[in-house]
């Protein structure tokens, strides 16, 4: 995966990435990807290239369970995300969606660095600052509803969470 | 190795022994969805092929968050939500009866040992009955409602002991909060909070609630407590059968164990936009606030409105002030009807409106204007979180929120109380 970096801050919560106001829109993503960040940078929509990759600081995506906040910032174009931890429902809402999310250390980045991750291998290169780091790898498990494309494709391809798989 | 109250409860419901750290796949006793989460849930569930809810029975949708629909647009989700609930036969709690939140507890489908699930943050609530109950999304949901069973990660869990005696005029609300400035945001993170200690052993049930319901705000992705004779007491006015209370065991593996001696805590205010930015009561009064809510899953029970009447009665809120006050249930409302607190309510000139989610919500019941400060019971006060991301949300107890309504500052009701 290739993109370039959008940096912010801790705690970016999910009323940052879509406010609860938006929510009866919420079955048109298109409609919904307008407002994506816009509390938090209202340019956010207008920057973000396709394959795009958001670094923030802790505690990414706290907050409400609302599914389409990772599904909002998808439809703008983000192919991943990377942050030191993120909120949990968050989490499982990502990788449910099909959203690959990496947990390391964040500091260093910039906005606009250009960034290059192997999910496989868990490292990560940034070619403008010239750094490389190693990240902890996505359990194998939900690397797999990754590869499916989340949630709706593990399931049409294995029929069920299947016990022995994850466990 | 001892097991605490989680490890324990997802041992039984997973079928083999666990602790923190493992992947287990657990039965489930309760599936939530509400609102435009259920509707996403719906989509999520055609898509996957299915066809029927497994468990109709141990499934209910609830109208909480837009009540009475602010507009066609949710008017078409609550329509579409509810077509899927005719043909699935599930279980059904229409607008105007509560908050989920509150509902499930108290019509009794919550019990020790539970594992619930629910496309809410705040599903943590439940946790107060000594139950494993956590919030999840709308995907996660339609798998459950295929199959019955969900995966979870096995949470460490941290142990928060309240110790001492809590202060007149000091709620659970600010044991919470106190909580979120100690522990910060993110520091339950994944993590289960069990909540212990004589102070909880005090409180009612009612109150109990509002500390797991909040556990989220830390991170946390369950809040649990044990029950005690006042949890037994509680259930069996709403549940039949046998109820077995899972306790912790004496040697049960805690990632930190804190002790808060609260015996001289003072009410607690969460100050914009973070609910772990949080001061004394001290530090925030005077600020300017020109509405208020007294309500949501967190504290819109029948003792939270107990505690506003207390301040409200016989006195009226300023016409510049807006005071919006909502019972979580149509049972809380009739008994607030009953003993007469609606009453004082409206003659203090407060609006009532239907048991919803209102501002906490942020899409119906009082959103603020820009500039604006609200001080509130509600569960959050992220920025833009009542509905406008350019006014202020402060998080205080109802007592709190009743006293400053009539003032138009932030104030404390015990004004005088001996401030360190």
């Amino acid at each position: 995966m290739r993109g370039f970096a959008h940096c912010y801050g801790d705690d970016i919560n999910t009323d940052y990435i879509i406010a609860g106001k938006y929510r009866s829109i919420c079955l048109d993503m298109k409609e919904m990807a307008v407002h994506v960040m816009e509390d938090l940078d209202p340019e956010f929509i207008k920057k973000v290239k396709p394959g795009d990759i958001i670094v923030a600081g802790k505690n990414f995506g706290c907050g409400s369970s609302r599914e389409y906040a990772p599904k909002v910032i998808m439809e703008a174009g983000i192919s991943l995300i990377i942050a030191p931890s993120f909120g949990r429902i968050f989490y499982r809402n990502s990788i449910n969606s099909g959203l690959p999310l990496i947990e390391c250390n964040t500091e260093g980045f910039h906005s606009g660095d250009e960034l290059v991750v192997d999910l496989l291998e868990g490292n990560l290169q940034n070619l403008t600052q010239k750094t490389r780091v190693q990240f902890k790898k996505i359990p194998s498990f939900m690397m797999t509803i990754i590869q499916a494309g989340g949630m709706i494709g593990y399931i049409q391809k294995y029929g069920s969470i299947d016990v022995e798989r994850i466990c | 190795m001892g097991q605490t109250i989680v490890e324990k409860i997802l041992s039984v419901k997973s079928g083999r022994t666990c602790s923190a750290g493992e992947l287990v796949v657990s039965d489930l006793d309760l599936m939530m969805g509400h609102d435009f989460n259920a509707a996403m849930t719906i989509q999520v569930f055609e898509e996957l092929g299915a066809r029927k809810v497994a468990y109709p029975e141990k499934t209910f949708f609830v109208f909480d968050h837009a009540v009475p629909a602010p507009n066609e647009n949710y008017a078409r989700i609550q329509q579409k939500v509810e077509r899927f609930i005719k043909v699935q036969g599930v279980g059904f709690y229409p607008p105007g009866e509560g908050i989920c939140h509150q509902l499930f507890p108290e019509k009794g489908h919550v019990k020790p040992g539970d594992v619930v699930i629910g496309t809410d943050s705040h599903t943590c609530t439940y946790g107060a009955l000594n139950a494993f109950t956590t919030g999840i999304g709308s995907t996660d949901l339609a798998v459950a409602l295929m199959s019955g069973k969900l995966w979870f990660k096995v949470p460490e869990t941290i142990r928060v002991n309240f110790i001492g005696k809590l202060p007149k005029g000091v709620y659970s609300k600010d044991l919470i909060l106190y909580a979120a400035k100690k522990l910060t945001v993110d520091g339950a993170l994944y993590k289960c909070i069990e909540f212990g200690g004589p102070v909880i052993a005090a409180l009612s049930l009612e109150e109990r609630m509002t500390l797991t319901n909040m556990s989220v705000e830390l991170g946390a992705k369950a809040g649990i407590m044990e029950a005690d004779e006042k949890t037994i007491t509680w259930l069996k006015e709403r549940i039949d059968g046998d109820i077995t209370p899972v306790f912790p065991d004496a040697d049960a593996v805690y990632e930190a164990v804190y002790n808060f001696d609260v015996s001289e805590l003072l009410p607690q205010i969460a100050c914009p936009h973070a609910v772990d930015n949080v001061c004394d009561i001290s530090d925030a009064a005077g600020t300017p606030v020109h509405s208020a809510f007294i309500g949501s899953c967190s504290n819109g029970r029948i003792a939270d409105l107990r505690a506003a009447a207390k301040i409200l009665e016989g006195k009226r809120v300023p016409k510049h002030i807006r005071l919006y006050i909502i019972p979580a249930s149509r049972e809380i409302c009739l008994n607030a009807i009953e003993e007469g607190l609606v009453s004082i309510f409206l003659n203090a000139g407060a609006i009532l409106e239907p048991p919803c989610c209102g501002p906490c919500g942020g899409i119906c019941g009082g959103i603020p204007a820009d500039d604006e400060n609200m001080i509130s019971t509600a569960t959050r006060n992220f920025k833009g979180r009542a509905g406008n991301s350019k006014s202020n949300v402060y998080l205080a107890s109802p007592a709190v929120v009743a006293a400053s309504a009539l003032t138009g500052v932030i104030t404390d009701p015990m004004e005088g109380r001996n401030t360190r």
